[in-house]
């Protein structure tokens, strides 16, 4: 086969034919612009999310749930099926969870476990001047907690390592501060459920972006916290868990649950709907795509059957001087390709730039405060698919007037002249 | 059996099924042997053109033989057939058959480039050569489009030439022509079959032009009357 021959022949068709090789070019590259575009903000996008979620939620959160015994006392006498236990309530229990430091560090040593960070959670009111909220104190690993989690970025007008070093420091949530007419440098007051009240340094604000979390919930280092409960060192309400593979979170979860007696809840498990909505994304993106270029394709399918009526004579002469059916049939689905790569190389060049323009584009939420401009995905690998989908789409849609120009009978048509 | 036959047609039966049944060529025989300059005569739609599409293997729906160089031709496969359109047939057709958007160069190449057994610059060597041949060098960068008449038929002929073929047929190639262009084109094929010894079988209404070639073929009615 002489493609150079066949090209050349496919070239001159085209350049004759300017205005149409344009307009069906163009909609290859609105099809695959929007493609590019589409894909990279919605990845992008997807990305944000997952980040947000990942980077603040555990893959596994163990703590001590209050909750009633699964077998009751009568349970252990008789095994006849027939006992109905009414109105069972759970035993008064401590929140902390017992031999909390042995198994932390049994738990660094686990190979599967990336950190393990050990928290207290203590319900406090808030109190200033008059004024007095509900709400919940956590007491973290400041270092920690920043090295594997994003919680620096949450934190507005105050640095975490003021709240790691500074005792009796408290990083305030935004809301409780608005509401109480607090800023950073003032002190606050809390009081336990046990009664005893405690003067804390606002060091800094923490906002999450989800205003009921802002309005109840402040943070202070580990030991502060603990010391406001009145206990020691020893004393840990909860532990996140870091893995090196989200994906184990799940079974992982469910051993620990059986091996320590506590409740374990795992990231898949809290974050079900995520998935959902990233899926619905993709979708989207590729149905949009899809959609443009089908009708891209049509328009060049038409504008090649129209090519074949218009060169019908070429066809003819080719033919009667020794070009076979698939010479010709090569011509013209060549025609089809050159138009799906340079649609496709456009519409990728359009894609890059819309999303570098959206890329630019300021992005203000108080959700995401190290978020200023709208996320986009830059990846080589929707460009490689977005040239892949324009060639292959331009391909199917030259192949049935290729076809039909390759069986034209040279006969009937010099005839027909 | 004469060893120096470059065309014979044995037996060739041909009808058309629609608009209505019609026989049009019956029990058509014929030979054109090498360096034979043959023309075709006959009323119009007595089946010369007909002829000429089944002698040219363009048309394959009859019944007969066709032997091109005593091979056998018919009931190859349409690959087969173009191959041998492209090597060892040239043809010239009544309208200026030319690719409009090329050049008239490249008109000339195109049927050597599909063949592929010379190097690009032997054929373009040869096209120029072709073309010089014909007094038409000068317009080998022209586009085909803008060319006269006369002109276009005569980069016909050109191209039909380039690959050294066994046989050019002509179906009425100076009908479209003035006078003065017709007896130049016809010039042409009188030299090439006297200088070059190349066969020629043309279909031409044109009687002081079939007189002056080595043989007539009457037909009538789809048969052959004289010959
Ligand atoms: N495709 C066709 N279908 C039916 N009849 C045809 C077809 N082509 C030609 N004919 C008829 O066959 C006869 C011979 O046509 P043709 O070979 O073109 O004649 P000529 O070239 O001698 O003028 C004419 O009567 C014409 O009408
Ligand atoms: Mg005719």
């Amino acid at each position: 086969m002489n493609w150079t021959m066949i090209l050349k022949i496919a070239k001159t068709h085209l350049l004759t034919k300017k205005r149409q090789t344009i307009i069906a070019a163009l909609g290859v590259t609105f099809g695959i612009g929007s493609y590019i575009t589409l894909v990279s903000f919605m990845t992008g996008l997807n990305g944000m999310l997952d980040d947000m979620i990942l980077n603040q939620t555990p893959h596994i959160h163990l703590y001590n749930e209050i909750r009633p015994s699964v077998l009751q006392p009568l349970d252990y006498l008789e095994d006849s099926g027939l006992t109905a236990i009414r109105s069972v309530r759970p035993k008064q229990r401590q929140k902390r969870i017992h031999n909390a430091l042995a198994l932390l560090k049994h738990l660094s040593t686990d190979q599967d476990v990336k950190a393990a960070l050990p928290k207290v959670e203590a319900q406090v009111f808030y109190i200033s001047g008059p004024i007095e909220l509900g709400g919940v104190v956590h007491g973290i690993d400041v270092i920690q907690e920043v090295n594997h989690y994003n919680f620096k970025d949450y934190i507005v007008n105050g640095t975490y390592q003021d709240l790691a070093q500074t005792p009796n420091s408290i990083l305030l949530g935004a809301g409780i501060a608005q509401k109480m007419s607090l800023d950073v440098g003032d002190r606050i007051r809390l009081s336990t459920i046990d009664g005893n009240v405690f003067s804390l340094k606002i060091i800094g604000l923490f906002q999450s972006g989800i205003a009921d979390l802002d309005a109840v919930q402040s943070y202070t280092n580990i030991k502060t916290a603990q010391r406001l409960l009145g206990e020691t060192n020893m004393y840990i309400t909860a532990i996140d868990i870091k893995l090196h593979d989200m994906h184990k979170a799940t079974s992982i979860a469910q051993s620990l649950e059986q091996q320590f007696g506590l409740r374990a809840v795992d990231i898949n498990t809290a974050n079900a709907q995520f998935e959902t909505g990233t899926t619905i994304r993709n979708l989207i993106t590729y149905a949009v795509s899809f959609t443009l270029l089908l009708v891209a394709g049509f328009g060049i399918y038409n504008i090649l059957n129209m090519l074949i009526y218009e060169k019908m004579n070429d066809i003819a002469i080719l033919k009667a001087t020794g070009f076979s059916s698939s010479d010709v049939h090569h011509i013209f689905v060549s025609q089809a390709i050159i138009i799906g790569l340079i649609g496709g190389i456009l519409g990728l060049a359009l894609g890059l730039g819309l999303s570098m323009a959206i890329d630019q584009t300021p992005f203000d939420t108080s959700a995401l405060p190290t978020v200023t401009t709208y996320p986009i995905n830059h990846k080589l690998s929707y460009y490689l698919i977005g040239l892949g989908f324009a060639l292959f789409a331009t391909f199917l849609a030259g192949l049935l007037p290729a076809r039909k120009a390759g069986k034209m009978d040279p006969v009937h048509i010099i005839r027909g002249q | 059996m004469n060893t120096s036959t470059v065309l014979r047609a044995n037996n060739i039966n041909k009808h058309f099924y629609t608009p209505e049944p019609f026989h049009v060529l019956k029990d058509v025989n014929l030979t054109v042997g090498k360096g034979e300059f043959t023309t075709v005569m006959g009323k119009s739609g007595c089946g010369k053109s007909t002829l000429l599409y089944i002698l040219s293997t363009m048309d394959t729906q009859y019944n007969g033989e066709l032997y091109i160089h005593d091979q056998l031709v018919t009931g190859k496969t349409a690959n087969e057939l173009a191959y041998i359109r492209n090597k060892h047939i040239g043809f010239v057709f009544q309208f200026h058959y030319l690719l409009s958007d090329f050049s008239v160069l490249e008109n000339v190449m195109l049927p050597a480039q599909k063949l592929a057994q010379r190097s690009p610059t032997a054929i373009k060597a040869a096209a120029l050569e072709k073309l010089a041949m014909l007094d038409i060098d000068t317009l080998a960068y022209k586009k085909a489009a803008n060319l006269s008449g006369g002109e276009k038929q005569r980069v016909a002929i050109a191209r039909a030439l380039i690959n050294d073929p066994a046989i050019i047929m002509g179906d009425e190639p100076t009908g479209n022509l003035d006078s003065h262009n017709a007896s130049n084109v016809f010039d042409i094929f009188k030299r090439l079959s006297v200088e070059n010894g190349l066969s020629l079988l043309i279909v031409t209404h044109d009687k002081d032009f079939a007189t002056k070639t080595d043989r007539i073929i009457q037909m009538k009615d789809g048969r052959i009357v004289s010959n």
